[in-house]
């Protein structure tokens, strides 16, 4: 990296944040303002600014992306895919990924205090949708003075926000890569949040989002929440081959309630580290935000949402992804088909369910590669 | 780049520059790089198998993984002046309505296949008494892709029955193109050029 062309500007490096002044306008009517943005980038742009690259992150993501984790010291959460060498490469290309709104990694959330009280906003936080966190991204885009996105990418939920962009921004996107990810969230998708939502308010400690002041937080709640996410995100036949029925630490069951089992003690494991970095009330808030994401309802149809984009599609499903399944793609690949966009899907085989998405898979750096050359051959 | 498949390299000669091509069966792409860089082509693919798409995608190309029975109905009238259904005719559910569907899509259609009444074919049954396995049909008839056989006169029955236009046709005789004069019984390929 030493030889990157390194700029002096201050908006530009890793750990950054930002104050604007909004206020961004959002899908419920209500307004955010001022709002922060914690972000990262990597790498420089060049002088037409033509090499600009936004990674999206999911649901429990952070800005991090391609750096070590300031309170984990975990390296960056898509380093596969993000960094020296890799398709998304400082080398060749400005990277930006931002922390989204309503998270707690540094932009504006229910846990930031409010200006107007000086106290945490808790539940009195604006309710979001996936639009708004990407109309949040654009007001950092204009801060950075970045017009346009050579690339938006992301998985999961980084993957909505990566196809929300061009529906709301048709100028701004040259291409999208969406991975794992879906145009709506399902029944099923709503229902697993909602078990998720009501563990943490039926914590007592939650106390209808109020309990930044005393750190009697909810974590009991949020452990819960996330276990049962946590499930989504791996396959069966990804969980039978890593714990099977395996007991864990002992020869046999104990008859009681205990971890007894491997994937027990797996899931809690999960839970509790989870609680130390994450906040429960902005768990409330992507998950709601997560749920009322269906880019058909907002623009009447999916081939009309990207009626006024001209850019270029990659869609990439896992084959044992049940929480977004292959078909969910699908259908957005149809849609861009009847509308004549320059689109591109493949189906990858993985035996790691949705988690696919962040873990070792060639193919989907040849494809994502491929893809991000393509549209300068 | 190595050398396109003869069908392929026949079609590329023939498609014009700048056109909107739909390659369907586009396998890993060699016949769009080859559109796209020499054609300017504006080319887009179909394709069933997961690493082939994968490769295509890797070349920069758009592609998307789906099957030429159930797909091509998610794709608009007239969006393109040219489909073309290259050695994947004999391996779909239906080849009439996958020839329907690219001509409602296109403007004309480029069809290729082996033709299985060539003499080879024709001696391995009659003297064998065996499904022939050539060079041009690898497979055994238990193994293979290939499960609607069709022969150059049954193609011609099949657009006269349907009305549907014959704007070129070329037979192939290993890589060098060969006589229209009992195709049927000598050429081991056939490329159709249709219009609706």
């Amino acid at each position: 990296m030493a030889s990157l062309p390194r700029s002096d500007d201050s908006r530009f490096g890793l750990r950054r944040q930002v104050r604007l002044a909004g206020p961004i306008a959002l899908s419920s009517g209500a307004s955010l303002g001022p709002v922060d943005i914690a972000y990262e980038t990597y790498g420089a742009m060049n002088a037409d600014k033509s090499n600009v690259i936004l990674i999206c992150h999911a649901l429990t993501g952070d800005q991090y992306v391609a750096s070590d984790h300031p309170v984990t010291g975990k390296p960056g959460w898509w380093w596969r895919l993000v960094g020296q060498g890799k398709p998304v490469d400082p080398a060749r290309h400005f990277i930006i990924c931002s922390n989204v709104i309503g998270s707690c990694m540094g932009s504006s959330g229910p846990a930031s205090v409010d200006p107007a009280t000086g106290e945490p906003h808790a539940m009195r936080f604006p309710v979001l949708t996936i639009a708004d966190m990407v109309r949040a991204q654009a007001a950092l885009l204009d801060h950075l003075g970045v017009e346009r996105l050579s690339a938006v990418i992301g998985g999961s939920m980084g993957g909505m926000q990566a196809l929300t962009w061009p529906t709301l921004f048709p100028d701004r996107v040259e291409s999208c890569v969406v991975i794992a990810s879906t145009a709506r969230h399902s029944a099923q998708n709503i229902a697993f949040h909602e078990v998720g939502r009501q563990a943490i308010m039926a914590d007592p400690n939650w106390r209808g989002g109020d309990y930044y002041a005393d750190g009697m937080v909810p974590s009991a709640g949020l452990a819960v929440a996330r276990m049962a996410a946590h499930i989504t995100y791996l396959s069966e036949a990804g969980l039978t081959e890593k714990f099977g029925r395996r007991l864990q630490g002992r020869d046999a069951k104990t008859f009681g309630f205990d971890a007894d089992f491997q994937v027990e003690s797996y899931l809690r494991h999960q839970g509790l580290s989870f609680v130390d970095r994450f906040d429960a009330n902005s768990y409330l808030y992507i998950t709601r935000a997560m749920d009322y994401y269906d880019i058909a309802e907002d623009h009447g149809s999916l081939a009309r949402a990207f009626a006024a984009t001209r850019a270029r599609f990659c869609l990439v499903s896992f084959d044992t992804d049940w929480l977004y399944p292959t078909a969910e793609s699908r259908a957005i690949v149809h849609a861009l088909n009847a509308g004549g966009a320059q689109a591109s899907f493949v189906e990858l085989s993985s035996p790691f369910g949705h988690d696919a998405f962040l873990l070792e898979c060639p193919e989907l750096n040849r494809v994502v590669d491929g893809f991000l050359r393509g549209g300068r051959a | 780049m190595s050398a396109l498949r003869p069908d392929l390299a026949l079609i590329a000669r023939t498609v014009r520059p700048g056109a909107r091509v739909l390659d369907v069966g586009c396998g890993d792409g060699a016949l769009m790089a080859e559109l796209r860089d020499r054609a300017q082509a504006d080319a887009r693919g179909l394709e069933i198998d997961a690493s082939n798409v994968a490769a295509a995608v890797g070349r920069g190309l758009s592609v998307v993984q789906g099957d030429a029975d159930t797909d091509l109905t998610y794709y608009p009238d007239a969006s393109f002046d040219y489909a073309i259904l290259s050695q994947t005719l004999q391996t779909t559910r239906r080849p009439d309505l996958v020839v329907e569907e690219l001509l409602r899509i296109a403007t004309q259609a480029f069809v290729s296949f082996p033709n299985f009444a060539h003499w080879r074919g024709r001696l391995s049954l009659m003297w064998g008494g065996r499904m022939p396995v050539t060079r041009l049909l690898p497979d055994t008839w238990y193994d293979t892709l290939n499960i609607h056989h069709v022969t150059v006169d049954d193609f011609r029955a099949l657009v006269k029955e349907r009305g549907w236009h014959i704007d070129g046709q070329w037979f192939l005789k290993g890589d060098r193109e060969t006589t229209h004069a009992n195709a049927n019984l000598f050429a081991e390929h056939a490329v159709f050029l249709l219009r609706r």
